[in-house]
């Protein structure tokens, strides 16, 4: 790329490249180029020393991770450890997603192609106020609020449904349960589902909509037709970046959640779950040596996690952008 | 099938017929016209549903924090204060969150302008590609990881157990860099390609037309874009807790020992649950430290909410007028 290997080369055009890149020039193409690179080797440190910090606890024994952390399970090692905290994990964004999606499509539809174009813009701006609320304060309202209004309707979920084994009773009180949870994840991660997806939305290609509307289509035949289709990867994309946040959401998790260690479905019973996140922020506090070393290898798992997600998402829109014809 | 026939005669006699067709064009089938129906206050609800959370949320917190709310509040620390006191406040988690946040920007604001810069005014083939492509994995990266990486990178270097203001910065810049980056990118990109040309056609370099046209013409995009960003920040809570701290004392030293911040004071406060009240002589509140947290989730969201808004003023105001 550089012109030192141009250098004596008499030709107009070198010359010319050198005289454009020298000096002030040159230093300040560096460095841009640097902070670009930075980027690169800010996420590879990140991942390089999260792997030190973890590399004793993952290459110690069970026994000595049981005897040297109060907290570790008896007859368990590492992966035994991670399995249950990343099932829970995985529970809770699920369920978070099951409510958010539907949700988040219908709010995107409403502000796309259903309010009146002048508010439109407000009512986007409104939801991007829920974005901007912070996750302690969605903790707080989730526990103090949230919890005793929803217990009643968990009581009523496990009393007429509890013979699916995601309802099973006894409804926990006060409703310190992965359902409530959920749903705080839910609206947690609605403001980003909903941007992304009213984007994608808003740039279906005027003539589809026209055309579906000119063929005698109804509104909803006219969505259902021209704006899905064509905006069902950028759904799919949006749904895994809230996936992402999801799974990676500490303090709702922490302080509503009764955390238990178990592989269990029931939503509705308290301390049969828990979440890596949560976990490390529990733990924290009053780990050391061993204990922050096997914490930060759980935050690994969730670093992988959430990064094969988030890749997966970005992929399929730079796949998508490449295909549609409409930028 | 009629209105192909009917269509080509726009300037035929307006007749029975055509206003038959005209009818029947307008009108939907009943089981179509319903299921239509059905969708609009699907989504209507829809978005009914999402707008009870905000209100909730705004509603709790303005109604339980207004009442500690107040001058003393924000001018105190909680040195010394312990049991159902009517005492303490935020003084020292508002320091806290204020050096950190500024810390953090301090590192996120340039290296995100810079990269922005190489991506949009020198950015071609595989390196620009993937910085691309990273910068938005970057932003999918968990608050609590940013924060397990600050504190792993100061123990590699400082040994176990350290905790200081300077490591939340780090942890937080991690998470503010994508968001910076992308916004700055976005604004630049918008920056008409003659002012670029016309400044080279005068003789101007390139480094001295980045910075005298393209990132002047930018400014309040860039300025609103981290705004928005410290806002997002400034609510992060785990990192926090994981690399600076609690603590009641104020501390000023970024570079030495725990510090408060606004989110984690929330938290704290929160945990500590309800005061057991025994002692009738002394003053006690059993409910003092939810109302502590209310009142500083009420501070926070106040900061969020005016950085949110000055954001959006920047951007009105004092953008170019491009076109």
């Amino acid at each position: 790329m550089t012109t030192t290997a141009q250098q004596d080369a008499p030709r107009v055009r070198t010359r010319r490249r050198r005289s454009s890149d020298r000096g002030v020039n040159r230093a300040f193409r560096i460095t841009a180029t640097g902070a670009g690179a930075l980027i690169l080797a800010v996420l590879a440190a990140v991942a390089i020393f999260l792997v030190i910090e973890a590399w004793p606890s993952i290459s110690a024994g069970s026994e000595t991770l049981a005897e040297s952390i109060s907290w570790f399970p008896e007859d368990a090692n590492l992966l035994t450890f991670v399995g249950p905290l990343v099932f829970g994990t995985l529970l809770g964004s699920a369920l978070a997603m099951l409510i958010a999606v539907p949700l988040a499509i219908g709010i995107a539809l409403f502000i796309s192609h259903y309010a009146p174009r002048r508010m439109a813009q407000a009512l986007g701006y409104v939801i991007d106020l829920l974005a901007a609320i912070p996750s302690v304060v969605y903790g707080l309202w989730g526990a103090i609020v949230v919890t005793p209004v929803v217990q009643p309707v968990w009581e009523w979920l496990s009393s007429t449904l509890g013979w699916i084994p995601l309802f099973a009773g006894p409804a926990a009180n006060p409703a310190r349960v992965m359902l409530t949870v959920a749903v705080v994840l839910a609206v947690m991660i609605l403001p980003i589902i909903t941007a992304v997806s009213r984007e994608v939305f808003l740039q279906t290609p005027r003539l589809h909509e026209e055309a579906a509307l000119a063929l005698g289509a109804t509104r909803w035949e006219m969505i259902r037709t021209a704006v899905l289709p064509f905006a069902r990867s950028g759904i799919i994309s949006a749904s895994m970046l809230g996936l992402g946040r999801a799974l990676g959401e500490t303090m709702a998790v922490l302080m509503i959640l009764s955390p238990g260690a178990m592989y269990s479905f029931a939503v509705l019973q308290a301390g049969q779950q828990q979440t890596i996140a949560a976990n490390i922020a529990a733990q924290y506090p009053e780990a050391s040596g061993l204990g922050v070393s096997t914490l930060i290898a759980t935050g690994l798992a969730l670093f992988v996690i959430t990064m094969a997600v988030n890749m997966a998402a970005r992929a399929i829109v730079a796949r998508r952008k490449d295909f549609s014809g409409a930028n | 099938m009629t209105a192909t026939t009917a269509s080509p005669q726009p300037a035929a006699p307006r007749s029975d017929r055509s206003d038959e067709v005209r009818k029947a064009l307008r009108t939907v089938d009943t089981g179509r016209r319903r299921k239509d129906r059905a969708m609009q206050v699907v989504v209507y609800v829809a978005f009914a549903l999402a707008v009870i959370p905000l209100i909730s949320v705004a509603w709790t917190v303005l109604s339980n924090g207004i009442e500690r709310f107040d001058w003393y509040f924000l001018t105190h620390s909680m040195r010394g204060v312990f049991g159902g006191m009517d005492a303490g406040g935020i003084y020292h988690a508002i320091v806290g969150t204020f050096e950190i946040t500024l810390g953090a920007t301090i590192i996120s604001v340039p290296i995100g302008i810079l990269t922005a810069i190489y991506l949009v005014e020198y950015g071609r083939g595989s390196l620009a590609r993937s910085v691309t492509f990273f910068v938005d994995v970057m932003t999918g990266i968990p608050s609590i990881v940013a924060g397990l990486f600050a504190y792993a990178l100061f123990a590699v270097f400082f040994g176990p157990g350290i905790s200081m203001g300077i490591m939340g910065s780090i942890a937080l810049s991690v998470l503010m860099i994508p968001v910076v980056v992308r916004s700055t990118e976005e604004m630049l990109k918008l920056v008409p390609n003659e002012l670029r040309e016309a400044s080279y056609a005068l003789g101007v370099p390139k480094w001295l037309t980045i910075v005298k046209v393209v990132l002047r013409t930018a400014t309040a995009g860039i300025v609103t874009g981290v705004m928005l960003a410290v806002a997002r920040v400034i609510g992060e809570t785990a990192p926090l807790l994981i690399t600076v701290g609690v603590i009641d004392s104020i501390n000023f030293n970024l570079f030495d020992g725990r510090m408060m911040t606004l989110p984690v004071y929330v938290y704290r406060q929160y945990s500590q649950g309800y005061v057991p009240c025994n002692d009738a002589s002394a003053v006690c509140i059993p409910e003092i430290n939810f109302d502590r947290a209310w009142a500083a989730a009420l501070t926070l969201i106040l900061i969020v909410m005016v950085l949110n808004i000055l954001a959006r003023l920047v951007s009105r105001y004092f953008s170019p007028k491009i076109r």
